[in-house]
């Protein structure tokens, strides 16, 4: 029992780090420009599959930095050469354009690389377990995972609180006028913020390629449980989003690691039409519904808190 | 009647407007009444019912979108749920011989429609744009994970299927030929099409487009948008259950697809591409997309790539759509300036059509080469033969492409120019008149 919670809660804590990675691009994207990325899981992706590709060329080290800078690179290409003009149009043009691009980004991974898997390995020198906890080990790859993500996020910390690009960054969030007439390129900064958020995702995507199936649906099925997060922690805190993600990471995966199900619960005492046309519900275990877990928590929070955990603003 | 309510009140319309508004539908009727005396094969009558099923599915959308300004992504769970609520009622109707024929059968589809859209909307609807887009999201998520859960209900993977001539008949109708389908289809689709415009008409249709322009005024005037969002919902829930019951009668069978975001894709694409601006616009989308779908899918291998393009061309060039383009000559016909503009774009469709040619040549090589590397490299694409390995095809492509763009550019400048010239020259002619 102990080691189960230790395990889970080691990957609980992973893949919400994760997700804080790719919801803290989100974050920054939607508070500075109100558009909300819905390609943003899709440069996800795109990081899994430059890293992929990168790291068949030049090894993993490298692949690691390139995948992110080229991913980082064309989200700079998406907001100066198409978010920029949709803007005019409002934010739902915005997000909109931003769903054809998701899309048209999954066509393109499945005419490069496939429908199936592709082979995207951990590298050798993290090949190897870190520690056992009872007799479970415990992949030194996802510690290297862990400690990406835990670096990334001081590093954003330090940078959006204590230096001058985080100060104008911060500023530009909220009185993007008044930056604009100090002197500073709004322009820039918006693109910088779409290109560094992106690139965030991208790096996400470098290092949970190895470890999760590296497919051309992984967007598809991550990007919603993202959204998910932002809305849960309220759409445009970056704290909400860090409390969400861990939530929903650890939700997930404990949901994923028990086998109750109500007929394991009741057993005989359950009522007769349990074995009939309510066997779907009463069979079904906890582990089965995991998928469905962050979704059942965003209607919670919808029915008790509308505007999410740390939510400040109404849209 | 009072002296303000009859300055506010807007004049009766004459007789002569009342006959074209009613001659309007009368003649939609006729057409779709004489339409298979026309096109009579068997494949066009089943486009002709995949497209009156998806013209009720994208007016449905656009209660939320174009008329109430809800961005939803999980439209398609309304549609699924009316579908699947269907298909079970056929098979029980059918198992039992309950007095029930097959034409009224959609309503059940329309009311579970509704009733879970009552369920979830009151939730959904609390918060507005982009929170309201990713919370129909996850709720469409939840609806469409629960689907594989559920498997006795929702059949797993492989769906449920039912016989749909095993019901009631009437006047002798079956309902097995594809031709008494297309009627039902038909007369379902301008039933739900006349009511749809209706609900424009109302007070309430014109409450939800000020909640779309201004919710903070519709506080003042005493309403509550959230309400409003709300019974608009339960419309769009409404006529969307009843086009996944028709889907479901179609095809005889519901599966978990119905449900699926790629469905909720596909009508936010239909209905925005058609333009969500004028109520005719998810029409022309629905009839549009259909085609397109149908038509793509034969000519090349990777045509949900063109489809992701041409719907972002729509949102960075035209966010009015098909309709919203055609509409912003109006005033130009109006005014007889149209002529000023026509000749700029017959100047520059020659450029671009050659780099969209260069485009599409580009894409069907590279495609050649990552998807099928090993075949032979004689491809056919858009109904044209070529050959991907020469680079006679890759450099025209190129050329194509780079050039058709560069000239294209200047050509779009021109019309630009011609454009601002002729509407200023309308709004003079306006302003005189």
């Amino acid at each position: 029992m102990i080691e189960l919670i230790v395990i889970s809660t080691l990957n609980g804590v992973l893949f919400g780090m994760l997700l804080f990675l790719m919801a803290s691009g989100l974050t920054l994207i939607f508070s500075m420009m109100g558009v909300l990325n819905f390609a943003h899981a899709s440069f996800y992706m795109l990081g899994a599959f430059f890293g992929f590709q990168v790291s068949r060329w030049l090894g993993f080290w490298p692949a690691l930095v390139i995948a992110p800078v080229l991913a980082g690179a064309i989200g700079a290409g998406v907001e100066r050469f198409g978010l920029r003009r949709v803007h005019r149009n409002g934010h739902v043009a915005e997000l909109l354009f931003t769903f054809g691009l998701a899309f048209v980004i999954e066509e393109i991974v499945q005419i490069i690389w496939g429908k199936s898997p592709v082979d995207f390995r951990v590298p050798p020198l993290l090949d190897f377990p870190a520690f056992t906890v009872f007799s479970t080990n415990y992949p030194a790859y996802k510690m290297f995972m862990l400690l990406v993500s835990i670096a990334i996020f001081a590093g954003l910390l330090i940078v959006l609180k204590k230096t001058r690009i985080g100060l104008i960054v911060q500023a530009a969030l909220t009185h993007p006028h008044m930056v604009a007439h100090l002197g500073h390129n709004v322009g820039r900064i918006f693109m910088l913020v779409f290109g560094v958020g992106t690139a965030l995702a991208a790096v996400a995507g470098v290092i949970a390629g190895p470890a999760l199936v590296t497919q051309s649906n992984m967007a598809g099925l991550l990007g919603p449980i993202l959204f998910v997060v932002v809305v849960v922690g309220g759409l445009g805190s970056l704290p909400g989003a860090f409390i969400a993600s861990l939530l929903i990471g650890l939700v997930q995966t404990f949901a994923v690691s028990m086998n109750g199900s109500l007929a394991g619960a009741f057993g005989p005492l359950g009522p007769d039409y349990a074995s009939t046309w309510l066997a779907d519900i009463w069979g079904v275990t906890i582990a089965q519904i995991a998928p469905i877990m962050p979704y059942v928590l965003l209607v919670l929070i919808l029915i008790f808190r509308p505007i999410g955990l740390l939510g400040t603003r109404d849209t | 009647m009072s002296d303000t309510a009859s300055a506010v009140a807007p004049p009766l319309p004459s007789v002569a407007d009342k006959l074209k508004f009613y001659g309007l539908w009368l003649v939609t009727a006729a057409v779709l009444v004489l339409l298979p005396y026309v096109f009579g094969s068997g494949g066009s009558l089943t486009t002709f019912c995949l497209i009156g099923i998806s013209i009720i599915f994208s007016l449905s959308y656009n209660i939320l979108l174009g008329q109430t300004g809800m961005l939803s992504f999980g439209h398609a769970v309304y549609y699924g749920l009316g579908g699947f609520l269907v298909i079970h009622a056929i098979n029980i109707i059918g198992a039992n011989k309950l007095p029930i024929p097959l034409p009224i059968v959609p309503l059940i589809g329309g009311l579970t429609g509704l009733l879970f859209a009552a369920l979830l909307g009151w939730v959904s609807t609390q918060r507005s744009g982009t929170a309201f887009a990713m919370i129909s999201l996850g709720v469409a998520e939840l609806i469409a994970s629960s689907a594989l859960i559920l498997r006795t209900f929702f059949g797993g993977e492989a769906g449920v299927s039912a016989n749909r001539t095993k019901l009631l008949k009437v006047f002798g109708w079956s309902f097995g030929p594809q031709i008494q389908i297309y009627y039902l289809v038909a007369a379902w689709t301008l039933i739900a099409v006349v009511a749809m415009y209706a609900l424009t008409r109302t007070p309430l249709g014109r409450m939800c487009n000020a909640v779309r322009d201004n919710p903070e005024r519709v506080q003042f005037v005493g309403y509550n948008p959230h309400t409003v969002r709300y019974i608009a919902f339960c419309f769009a829930g409404f006529f969307a259950g009843i086009a996944g019951a028709l889907a479901a009668i179609n095809f005889e069978i519901a599966n978990s697809a119905y449900l699926g975001a790629a469905q909720s894709g596909t009508v936010l694409f239909a209905a925005y591409i058609g333009g969500i601006g004028f109520f005719i616009g998810p029409i022309v989308g629905a009839i549009f997309v259909t085609f397109l779908s149908l038509g793509l899918s034969d000519l090349t291998q990777v045509w949900q790539l063109y489809f992701g393009l041409i719907f972002m061309v729509v949102v960075l060039f035209a966010p009015g759509g098909i309709t919203g383009l055609l509409m912003m000559h109006r005033p130009l016909i109006r005014a007889g300036t149209l002529l000023k503009v026509l000749p700029s774009y017959l100047f520059a469709l020659a450029p671009t059509l050659a780099m969209i040619a260069g485009l599409v040549g580009t894409i069907e090589t590279i495609v050649h080469y990552t998807v099928n590397p090993g075949d032979d490299s004689h491809i056919k694409a858009f109904g044209v033969g070529f050959d991907a390995a020469s680079p006679l095809v890759w450099g025209l492509s190129a050329v194509l492409l780079i050039g058709g763009y560069a000239v294209a550019r200047t050509t779009w400048r021109w019309i630009g120019r011609a454009w601002s010239e002729a509407t200023t020259l309308a709004r003079d002619k306006g302003g005189a008149a």
